[in-house]
């Protein structure tokens, strides 16, 4: 048999890499912070010692990096453990979590909001003076800051209304079928998509730059109340998600075989279905879409310790969340002091491995 | 104490599967049901396993409706051995038969004992650490075979075991044939009820306690072998024309075709 690691050895291991990508990821930076000014401003959140707070140093690593870096973790842990879910539930290694509908729908909601929000400005905004007289209190921070919870929330929901349709599709009274939702995922996504673009269409210029920026995912604009709702979110699927570790196993024999072996199947099924929208709409309107974490997350992990989701599902949130925090930090370093979306940086890593993964299945296949 | 279909009928779509079909399968017996293809018996184990629901008629589990026992109990006393598995993952050949013992909370020991006991009772001992994608198709349904075994392996608390197996020697050789219907019979010695689907007639003669022959979703015949494999029988219901010969050296009778 060809396992790399025993599985305990893994999740010990992706722990301290997950720990040390964090602290690597706050040491580093167009501001050098050095490990002991990270340790003393932790250390002044617990002591309440106020004498470090004006310290350039002491806000970049409370208010900027900290809920940057705690966002990547949710979010990588959340989008590779719903990959794990999605893989199992299809019983295809290939699948994403993007199958559901959920990013589809949550882009939708982006786009929708970011047009809307746009126009709001352009037709009664700071120039035109009908509302001058509101928005001038309503000043540029609270503006942005409005703008960005109106996106995310737009988005959240559309991700969730996306995924709800697509189950519904997939549904009937003999129970979901997993197949006529793969392809009622297909086909919400592609209308998510066209409405999108007719978005992209109507956009003006500073909107389109919004629109695509949102798109390509990136946590530059991360802030505390960020990650208050995106962690708490997330944070309540992966506490659940590993008690799924053992029906997802028999799933993978089948749907009846795991009604055989005592598992309330169609329970089993919306509920994982529920909890990666919740998860990835959580994830994906808080930091956009980034791809190829949910689906080759799970891949890397099955490779070293198997297939058995009893630690695939911890080791998938380990293991994604240290990428995330990695690849995040390439985007801000990489072309430092410019910020590169997290989302192409992980299509450059993912998409190879990905093909060097058909590749393998083929050979495997004999095809 | 019995598992039974009390005159169930089935459509599926448009068609009518089963009509009427009355069927009792006791603890301790070896049950067979054979038919032409489309006889409706993979459809009657379905049944039977719950994967669906008469549209009349009854399954009824020690008296009691099988939809009213919970899933979990019915888990802890029914295995189901598919026709065909779409297992792809690569689990080990332990970590498969192991699946077996979910639906029971007996700990580690208890559970490699009963793993190690069922890959020995198939033969398959030996292939415990290799992994299940990289086993040949015969040896894949061994493993499941011994997944289901382990499933029913102990005694339950909850009252008797059944094992349902769905033409469980279509992808074997014929000594793993012998060597999974002999095993069907000591499952029914220590107390188990054996429903099982077979195509091979004379499989069915030599191993079955009592047989259920199906033809168009109705029963034809029920009873013991030489009642019910009869040169009449077979040949309104297949079709064929057969000769019945004894054995010439045990005392049981096989079917050869004219």
């Amino acid at each position: 048999m060809h396992r790399v690691m025993r599985p305990v050895t893994l999740l010990v291991s992706l722990s301290l890499l997950l720990l040390a990508s964090m602290l690597l990821s706050l040491v580093t930076g167009v501001i050098p912070v050095s490990f002991e000014e990270a340790f003393q401003a932790f250390a002044s959140m617990f002591s309440g010692d106020t004498t470090l707070y004006h310290n350039q140093q002491h806000a970049i690593v409370m208010s900027i990096r900290l809920p940057r870096i705690l966002l990547a973790v949710f979010v990588g842990a959340g989008m590779a453990v719903c990959g794990t879910a999605m893989q199992g539930l299809f019983k295809n290694g290939l699948a994403d979590p993007a199958l559901i509908g959920v990013s589809g729908g949550a882009s939708l909601g982006a786009s929708v909001a970011i047009l809307l929000s746009s126009s709001v400005l352009a037709g009664s905004g700071f120039s035109n003076g009908i509302f001058e007289g509101a928005l001038s209190q309503l000043n540029e921070v609270h503006y942005v800051l409005a703008h960005k919870y109106l996106v995310s929330s737009m988005a959240f929901l559309g991700g969730l209304a996306a995924t709800a349709m697509v189950y519904r599709l997939g549904a009937s009274s003999s129970g979901m079928s997993v197949a006529t939702m793969l392809l009622a995922g297909i086909a919400i996504t592609a209308l998510a998509g066209a409405f999108s673009n007719l978005c992209t269409y109507l956009a003006d210029d500073i909107a389109l730059r919004r629109m695509s920026i949102w798109r390509m995912g990136s946590m530059s604009s991360a802030d505390w109340p960020d990650l208050m709702v995106a962690g708490s979110f997330i944070g309540f699927v992966l506490v659940l998600m590993p008690r799924f570790g053992r029906v997802l196993n028999a799933l993978l024999l089948g749907e009846s075989e795991a009604r055989h072996l005592g598992f309330d199947v169609s329970a089993v099924k919306w509920q994982l279905i529920a909890l990666t929208a919740l998860a990835m709409g959580a994830a994906v309107s808080s930091a956009g879409v980034i791809g190829f974490v949910g689906l080759v997350v799970p891949h890397i992990v099955r490779m070293i310790i198997g297939p058995d989701h009893r630690y695939l599902i911890p080791g998938s949130m380990l293991l994604g969340a240290s990428l995330l925090v990695l690849a995040d930090l390439g985007a801000r370093t990489f072309l430092a002091p410019e910020e590169l979306p997290v989302g192409i940086i992980t299509a450059i890593i993912g998409a190879p491995f990905f093909i060097a993964l058909l590749l393998k299945q083929r050979r495997l296949l004999n095809l | 104490m019995a598992f039974s279909a009390d005159s169930v009928s089935l459509e599926l779509g448009e068609n009518t599967v089963l009509s009427g079909v009355s069927l009792k399968f006791e603890p301790g017996l070896v049950h067979v049901v054979v038919g032409p293809n489309g006889a409706g018996k993979s459809s009657l184990l379905k049944l039977f396993s719950g994967d669906y629901s008469p549209l009349g008629g009854s399954i009824n589990l020690d008296l009691q409706s099988l939809c009213d026992h919970g899933q979990s109990a019915i888990a802890r006393r029914i295995a189901v051995l598919p026709q065909q598995s779409q297992l792809n993952f690569p689990f080990s050949v332990y970590e498969v038969v192991a699946l077996g013992r979910y639906p029971h909370d007996t700990g580690k020991v208890k559970d490699d004992e009963v793993v190690a006991a069922v890959l020995n009772a198939v033969g398959g001992l030996h292939l415990q650490d290799r992994l299940y994608t990289s086993l040949s198709g015969g040896e894949q349904q061994r493993i499941h075979l011994a997944r289901v075994l382990a499933q029913v392996w102990l005694p339950s608390p909850q009252g008797g075991r059944y094992l349902l197996l769905d033409e469980p020697t279509a992808a074997l050789d014929l000594a793993h044939q012998h060597l999974i219907l002999k095993l069907a019979v000591d499952m029914a010695k220590q107390g188990l009820g054996v429903l099982s689907v077979l195509h091979d007639l004379n499989l069915a003669a030599q191993y079955a306690d009592v047989i259920t022959l199906l033809s168009e979703g109705r029963v034809v015949a029920q009873g013991v072998p030489s009642q019910v494999l009869s040169v009449e029988n077979i040949q309104s219901v297949y079709g064929i024309a057969v000769e019945i010969i004894p054995h010439p050296s045990q005392s049981r009778f096989l079917i050869i075709s004219e």
